[in-house]
């Protein structure tokens, strides 16, 4: 398809585009010199990680910048049409109308108290695409073509009563209501589980190519990228380092970033050193020991939760039959053995938090047993498990960094905090004991002393695992570790992670929704759905020839670059 | 910020502190005034040009002059004396009545957020019950029931400010009990009494700070209010409230004086904590700028 | 209907919590309620005489009980110093406080709501430092001290507005009742001499009490339409096309006036309490001057009816917002 694109015009010709925003300390510049063009019928996809400008130069576009931000320098041509020098009243005419736009967390994204039909009919009728009289049935039928079920009654529907990927259709519906010429997606998936996901994409893709429409597709995921688009831009801190065709992108990247970026993305066939920049030094090779005794042994564990809690008169007044209460894990069974990591994967409510939580002791079981080198933990309530001696062997690493370290500890404090409770170690010692952690876990020691808002993402996320192993756990139960870096810092703590795990010789229960992740650090993979466990094995096994069919469905939904 | 010597929290929130301060004419302002109340209700009887209970009928009811600024009243007494010497009672009663609700109302507040279950259920429910009075008219009902004091003032104006601490303590608290740092607390051996008191109170005060600083020109306020509606405070006692309310006989008849000094110093105090509330704000959370 | 229901019911926790609380004010507290009664020079036997006649000598449970009884036939008890029973000298004040009260929200609504909107939507402008001038002043004023300043000015110094006497000057007579408010009885009979005359007495007062009311009003419009011009689903009109009048109207207005109803009830807290000393500045002969008469005379029995009459006011006044709010918020229609 792309020998017929390049012959036509471009339909967004963007130059030389720089975007400065205002600060206290003086403008600063969010987007330098970028250009990239799309033409009619494409989909390019602008890749980058936090902080590389790349929503700011789909807002320059849309010229929906906030206050603060302005374009400096640059041209941006739509049909020929400089943009930038639009009067705003005929800017707007053009929003909706030929450029839409679709957004992160979509639900935010529409009018929380006004019916989804009618934020459509909106836009109909703002762009003279229909009448009061016609708007309703135009609605409707948008509603149809995204695949809303009973779009008669959805009409009246409010977004708080839909879910996420129902509210990102509605968003799409939005846009494309006007049969603009240009989509803008800004990171359009993320925050939806992976099977959303990928119905949500092949609905933009199969909606703008009956259209004729050109995409631009903003993402942090080269899978994503690699997947749908016929171009790819990359951006770094402000910069376009790269423009070539998706498939010459991941073939033979050029410029060292792209190939960093591309190196980082968990993909088939790599390994875990395969995703440090190169010449960097790889981990310990794994001394492939065959996996010890078993260290903790799950058996039939359930935890259920009481619906909704209303109480009072309300509740007595309505006086339906009590619901029974839901049961977020459903008997559940599964065993972890000394030195081996076992990956709990599965979407949104599935169940898995929750039993990390449970065998975490941070919350009680409903029934069931949990057994932890022959002790019973389930008997051991989760406020006494504080003064347990088991305590210091099972700890954890959070899914967000910034989150889990006290604003008011300096990161030597956080680490130190076990050993002050738990341990034995005070003063010269603990203080070497911190800096050996820090070492252990790459932290630079002169970092020791600062608080968490001066350090960067992946320096927090050292932190928490430095202050997880303080004691030498034997278990360690990490909860999406690193779902909220970049993927250039996830591979590094992935590969520390991994490191640390054969050195000092503990097991892993590693909890994530992204298969092609635990498959770099697991030995074995569990994946659950709706509380129960649909299938589990060695990764090798599941990932290759899965058995169950939802297994095959997120791993086919999974996007990944070749 | 150099990458090999961080500065301690401490130093960088001093020269937040600092940039707030001077960078905020306003704020600096409202610092200035907040040392000029502490000033006169320190040494007010030593500032004072005049004894503050003296009257002298022969020179009752004078507009300002030279030797009284802001005149005299019906007894002849100086106003600026008066004034100037009220200032302590003023502030006492206000800082009484704050650091009580501060000290009931937040540690209500925590332990309702923290441990949930029927503490929350009864903090909460004592808070809505005094939330369904009109606050003013409760203070009113508390004072009459009480015994018409000034220790009764401090004591209904910590009561009607009781929900408003309880409450924001208990939503700063109860976002913070799940946040990932307090679960990793637990994990590494902390109990919850000690969870409470080294990872959510540190972290909930610079809150709770501000919201004393905004409060305060609401409990001088309704505490003046009571006095002048003749509660509390007695004459010839140099009150701000009991003074306007003195004075108001007299704005008929075209002695502004007489009201309007008493009125202004209670004016200003407010105006004075609801600057620095709104300074201390900016410190404590720079992002959330009014 | 449900939902009305629902909210009527959820209403009644603060009912009891109100009506167990003027208990607890007016029985268990300290300060003698029968010594107070029997007055400072009575012998021990009176008071002992007064308290059997009140009840006081009974458990505490008999006598919550018959203070509901009580309350469920209206009664207050009595006034000592008009003589006439509580709820009757209540009713009668009543309307007079509350058209004051209502005039001056009305009017502080007015101005606050589109001030704020106005300073959020063009931030820095003039309307932006208007709001800002008035949100610091306004809450800083003691409204008592306000009141003076307004009669000192347009009274004494202008001459413009009647002396602060009440609802009527003395050469006025009060129109027949029906409403108890003047503003609308006047208009009633079609007597506009004393519509003006009634008007031209309540300009001063509730400009004393919306002044007071504005700032919270205006700080909160300003700051929930702020919040609400940033926020993702107007960034989502704004990519849709749809006119800064749509999108600040039907998008930004609707969205924001949901904190600034819920400030309301507190506004109007602040506005009973208000009243009270407004009504004390401008002699006006309302429920909240009746109070403070008793008070300064020691008659408890208004003051405590004046405490719960008020509360129950209130509450009733939360409950029509809760209701308000249903209406404007799908999402509170559901969680009812």
């Amino acid at each position: 398809m792309s020998s017929t694109i390049t012959e036509n015009p471009p339909l967004l010709e963007v130059r030389d585009l720089t975007v400065e925003f205002a600060t206290r300390a003086g403008p600063v510049q969010a987007v330098r010199q970028v250009s990239l063009s799309i033409r009619k019928g494409e989909t390019v996809g602008i890749v980058g990680e936090s902080g590389s400008g790349k929503s700011v130069t789909s807002y320059a576009v849309m010229r929906i910048l906030d206050r603060a931000g302005k374009i400096a320098t640059g041209s941006i041509g739509f049909f020929g049409i400089d943009l930038p020098g639009l009067p705003e009243r005929e800017m707007r005419d053009l929003r909706g109308r030929e450029i839409s736009m679709i957004f992160q967390n979509p639900r935010a994204a529409l009018n929380p108290i006004r019916a989804v039909g009618r934020q459509i009919e909106d836009v109909l009728i703002r762009h003279a695409q229909a009448t009061r009289a016609t708007a309703r049935a135009r609605a409707i039928e948008m509603l149809t073509q995204v695949r809303i079920a009973r779009p008669e009654e959805r009409y009246h529907a409010y977004p708080f009563e839909l879910s996420g990927g129902m509210c990102q259709r509605i968003v799409i519906a939005l846009a494309l209501a006007c049969r603009p010429q240009l989509l803008i997606a800004d990171e359009p998936t993320t925050g939806l589980d992976v099977t959303t996901q990928k119905t949500v994409m092949e609905l933009v893709t199969e909606l703008t190519r009956a259209r004729g429409m050109s995409t631009l597709l903003i993402t942090h995921d080269l899978g994503l990228a690699a997947a749908y688009c016929d171009r790819v831009v990359v951006m770094e801190r402000g910069r376009v380092v790269e423009d070539a065709l998706a498939k010459d992108i991941f073939r033979a990247p050029q410029h060292p970033y792209t190939r960093r970026l591309l190196r980082a993305t968990p993909r088939p066939g790599a390994r875990l050193p395969d995703l440090l920049p190169e010449g960097e030094a790889p981990p310990l090779d794994a001394p492939q020991s065959a996996p010890g005794l078993v260290l903790l042994d799950v058996i039939g564990l359930v935890k259920e939760f009481p619906r909704a809690a209303e109480g009072g008169i309300g509740a007595w007044l309505r006086r339906g039959p009590a619901l029974p209460p839901a049961r977020a894990v459903d008997g559940i069974s599964f065993q972890i053995r000394r030195g081996e990591s076992v990956g709990l994967v599965g979407e949104s409510g599935c169940g898995k938090s929750t039993t990390s939580m449970m065998v975490m002791r941070l919350i009680d079981r409903t029934s069931g047993s949990i057994q932890f080198d022959g002790q019973e933990l389930g008997e051991i309530a989760p406020r006494a498990f504080t003064r347990s001696p088991l305590r210091r062997r099972i700890q954890m690493v959070f899914q967000d960094p910034t989150d889990s370290l006290n604003p008011r500890y300096t990161a030597e404090r956080a680490i130190a905090d076990p050993i002050l409770r738990m341990g034995d170690l005070r003063g010269a010692g603990l203080e070497a004991r911190c800096r050996e952690l820090a070492r252990l876990v790459g932290l630079p020691e002169a970092l020791l002393g600062r608080f968490p808002h001066q350090l960067s993402g992946g320096q927090k996320a050292r932190v928490g695992i430095a202050r997880a192993i303080a004691l030498n756990p034997e278990l360690v139960v990490l909860d999406e570790p690193t779902a909220a870096l970049d993927v250039s810092v996830q591979a590094v703590v992935l590969n520390l992670l991994q490191e640390l795990k054969v050195r000092l010789g503990m097991s892993y229960l590693f909890v994530s929704h992204d298969l092609h992740v635990v498959k770099l650090l697991c030995d074995r993979v569990i994946v659950m759905r709706q509380g129960r466990i649909v299938e589990q094995g060695p990764t090798e096994q599941v990932l290759n020839h899965p058995t169950a069919d939802y297994t095959r469905e997120l791993l086919a939904a999974a996007p990944s670059p070749p | 910020m150099s990458a090999t010597q961080a500065p301690s929290a401490f130093t960088a929130s001093l020269r937040h502190a600092r940039h707030v301060v001077t960078g905020n004419a306003v704020t600096a302002g409202a610092f200035a005034l907040f040392f000029l109340l502490l000033l006169c209700a320190a040494f007010g009887p030593l500032i004072a040009p005049y004894d503050p209970l003296a009257s002298n009928t022969m020179i009752a009811l004078q507009p300002p002059s030279w030797a009284h600024p802001f005149g005299t009243d019906q007894l002849g007494r100086d106003i600026l004396s008066r004034v100037v010497v009220a200032t302590r009672l003023d502030m006492t009663v206000a800082i009484a009545s704050v650091a009580l609700v501060f000290a009931l109302g937040g540690l209500a507040g925590v332990a309702a957020g923290f441990f949930g279950g029927w503490t929350d259920r009864v903090v909460g429910r004592i808070a809505d019950t005094i939330m369904a009075f009109p606050l003013f008219v409760l203070a009113m009902g508390i004072v009459a029931a009480l015994g018409n004091t000034v220790t009764n003032i401090v004591i209904a104006t910590a009561i009607v400010n009781f929900p408003l601490y309880a409450r924001l303590a208990r939503a700063e608290a109860s976002i913070r009990r799940e946040a990932g740092f307090v679960l990793a607390a637990r994990l590494t051996g902390n109990s919850e009494l000690r969870i409470l008191l080294t990872q959510i109170l540190p972290n909930i005060l610079p809150i709770m700070a501000v919201q004393v600083s905004l409060t305060m020109g609401y409990a001088i306020l309704n505490a003046a209010g009571l006095s002048f509606i003749g509660l509390g405070v007695r004459p010839p006692t140099p009150e701000w409230g009991i003074m306007v309310a003195e004075g108001a006989s007299f704005i008929v008849s075209g002695e502004w004086w007489v009201a309007l000094f008493p009125g202004l110093a209670l004016m200003l105090a407010v105006f004075c904590f609801n600057l620095l509330g709104d300074g201390l704000r900016d410190i404590v959370d720079p992002q959330r700028r009014s | 209907m449900r939902t009305v229901a629902l909210r009527l019911a959820g209403a009644i926790p603060a009912l009891i919590g109100v009506i167990l609380a003027t208990f607890v004010l007016t029985r268990v507290l300290p300060g003698d309620t029968a010594s107070y009664f029997a007055g400072p020079t009575a012998s021990a036997e009176s008071i002992a005489q007064i308290r059997a006649e009140l009840g006081l000598d009974r458990p505490l449970p008999e006598q919550f009980l018959r203070y509901i009884t009580a309350l469920t036939h209206g009664d207050l008890g009595m006034s000592l110093t008009t003589g006439q029973p509580v709820l009757n000298d209540l009713a009668a004040r009543l309307p007079a406080s509350a058209e004051l009260t209502l005039s001056a929200l009305l009017l502080a609504m007015l101005i606050a709501i589109p001030l704020g909107i106005l300073a959020a939507v063009k931030q820095g402008s003039m309307a932006d430092h208007a709001c800002r001038i008035l949100v610091t002043g306004g809450v800083s004023l003691p409204v008592f001290f306000t009141g003076l300043l307004l009669v000192y000015v347009f009274y004494f110094l202008l001459g413009w507005s009647p002396a602060p006497l009440g609802r009527l000057d003395a050469f006025a007579s009060a129109p027949p009742t029906v409403t108890g408010f003047f503003l609308v009885d006047t208009l009633l009979i079609g007597d506009t001499e004393t519509f003006r005359a009634a008007l031209a007495q309540m300009v001063l007062p509730v400009c004393t009490l919306s002044l007071f009311a504005l700032a919270p009003i205006a700080r909160i419009a300003r700051a929930s339409m702020l919040a609400v011009l940033g926020s993702d689903f107007v960034r989502t009109a704004r990519a849709s096309g749809l006119s800064p009048r749509a999108v600040i109207l039907t998008y930004g207005f609707r969205n924001a006036m949901l904190p600034v109803l819920t400030t309301l009830g507190m506004v109007f807290s602040f506005l009973l309490g208000a009243n009270v000393l407004v009504e004390k500045v401008f002699a006006w002969p309302g429920v909240g001057s009746y109070a403070v008469e008793a008070l300064i005379a020691s008659d408890f029995a208004p003051v405590q009816g004046f405490v719960l009459a008020m509360a129950i006011l209130y509450v009733l006044l939360n409950l029509a917002i809760d209701l308000l709010y249903g209406l404007v918020d799908p999402r509170a229609r559901m969680t009812a």
